[in-house]
């Protein structure tokens, strides 16, 4: 009976063993990995530029055409209509992230990558993109058209 | 000279048993046998890119403020920096061209039966390496297209469900595409796609050394039913020195396009401008590009992106283990493995032909 116990007890106690062993060398191990793992993460970058910004002069756009401003870190469509009034909008593609463009032929927003293609509203009116661009506030300040997020109603 | 330095060496390292395998090494010999050199091509194609690559990183700076104008001087002002950088460029487009051509021939020849499953799954992850090396590397000289291409095949990658979007993130360096995502890239392209593929590399050859070359299924049995029909080549010296024949060849059409069709700079990115019209891939992912041109914005309930890219994952997938799916009894799989083989070829040339031409 003796005989039959102590093969176990060593059993039991090598496995206790090899738990804390590998436990360990497995615990150090991810003590190695996790800061690689959060070194390949990049830290956020500040958003500039907060929820307004001036997208261009009074002047500076003919009627029926569009220009790209900077808004924060993302690009923005600024389109003066042929009846002199503005509208502006996100200008990345809610397809897969191009850089939209006004195309006066057409009246249209047109994204070159995949072909999408928006109304004035912003609206996916066809090809792929799944939803439609942000539309932004526009108002003027002396000669500066001023862009703003849209405030929630 | 040689003979002696051979013999003080063999006297410390028994040269001799290494050597003696490839002494022995034979190469079948039958009428698709040419279809064996693609693999070799593609490996030339490597060692010239590994070789031009090293003499690029001379010059080149991997910063978004300095990256496009350190091509344009590689390019202009570094004597055959021209040269050197349209090879790599050309160089690149051939090995992608070679390494499909060997994965089809692999295919249609049936080498990737047992016992040959690894060489298979090792070639495959080569391929998508190599795709990644051109990916990776279409940015680096930081011009428009490039800059583009590269926001469109990353928002790609953010639009796998859940782990999508931290990939993304970690593929850009960022939200977005910027320098940070340059210098990635470039740290991809230099350092981790290189050691990945020297070490698959590694497996690949050793695994076609120790299992020799495959025979197409219908050589086989007619050697099998007649024996006398049995060829073979040494592969030392008759098949290298074909091969090498093959590399000079190779070697002489890269100087040739680099030469007549130096490749082009184009214009450095501009992050906020719009996407130049006319904009599209490398050639090489022009059927994926124009597949996902035609899918809508919704198929059902799903976006239709999602449905796509997750598609082209599956397909991938799929080819990657493609030798499990062939079962023992020969005559059905392997007639549908074919015609699958046959219809992504057909898929694959008829969606580039309409990505290129289409608007």
């Amino acid at each position: 009976m003796c005989a039959d116990h102590i093969p176990q007890t060593r059993t039991t106690r090598r496995h206790a063993i090899e738990i804390f062993l590998g436990g360990g060398v497995l615990a150090s191990l991810a003590s190695f990995l996790y800061p690689v793992l959060r070194f390949l993460v990049p830290p956020p970058v500040a958003d500039l530029g907060g929820d307004e910004v001036v997208a261009a002069k009074v002047g500076d756009l003919k009627p029926n055409s569009g220009e790209i401003f900077r808004f924060g870190s993302r690009p923005g469509l600024l389109i003066l209509q042929s009846d002199g009034t503005y509208r502006a909008l996100s200008a990345t593609c809610t397809h897969l992230g191009c850089t939209v463009q006004y195309r006066a032929d057409l009246r249209q927003i047109w994204c070159p990558c995949h072909n999408g293609i928006y109304d004035l509203s912003g609206r996916n009116v066809s090809g792929p993109p799944p939803r439609p661009l942000d539309a932004f506030d526009v108002h003027l300040r002396g000669d500066e058209i001023v862009v703003s997020r849209k405030r929630e109603a | 000279m040689f003979a002696a330095l051979y013999r003080w060496l063999d006297e410390r390292l028994h040269l001799d048993g290494l050597i003696e395998p490839f002494r022995h090494k034979t190469v079948p010999t039958h009428r698709l046998s040419y279809w064996y050199f693609f693999g070799g091509i593609t490996l030339f194609l490597f060692i010239v890119q590994v070789f031009t690559g090293i003499l690029l990183l001379l010059y080149y700076r991997p910063s978004a403020n300095e990256a496009f104008e350190s091509v344009q001087y590689i390019m202009t002002r570094v004597q055959f920096g021209w040269l050197i950088r349209s090879i790599h460029s050309w160089s690149a487009n051939l090995m992608i061209f070679t390494a499909f051509v060997h994965m089809f021939s692999v295919l249609f020849l049936k080498a990737y039966r047992k016992p040959r499953e690894m060489t298979w799954v090792s070639g495959m992850l080569l391929l998508f390496l190599v795709m990644g090396f051109g990916f990776s590397g279409y940015l680096l000289p930081w011009n428009k297209l490039a800059f583009f291409a590269t926001t469109v095949g990353t928002q790609m990658a953010g639009q796998v469900p859940v782990i999508g979007q931290p990939m993304m993130v970690f593929l850009r360096g960022g939200p977005q595409v910027t320098g940070a995502t340059l210098t990635r890239f470039f740290g991809f392209h230099v350092a981790v796609l290189p050691m990945l593929v020297t070490i698959l590399l590694a497996i690949h050859l050793f695994l076609v050394q120790r299992q020799g070359m495959s025979v197409p299924p219908k050589v086989e049995a007619a050697w099998t039913a007649n024996p006398s029909l049995r060829r073979e080549m040494r592969f030392f010296p008759n098949f290298l020195l074909r091969e090498l024949m093959a590399w000079y060849v190779a070697i002489g059409t890269l100087g040739a396009l680099a030469a007549l069709f130096p490749w082009n700079l184009g214009v450095k990115a501009e992050p906020f401008a719009s996407a130049p019209a006319g904009i599209k891939p490398e050639w090489y992912f022009l059927f994926m590009y124009q597949t996902l041109k035609l899918i809508p914005s919704k198929v059902w309930i799903f976006d239709g992106e999602v449905l796509g890219i997750l598609g082209c994952g599956l397909a991938g997938l799929f080819w990657l283990l493609l030798p499990f799916f062939e079962s023992d009894k020969p005559a059905r799989t392997r007639t549908w493995i074919t015609g699958l083989g046959v219809f992504a070829l057909v898929y694959m040339i008829v969606m580039s032909v309409y990505g290129y031409v289409a608007q």
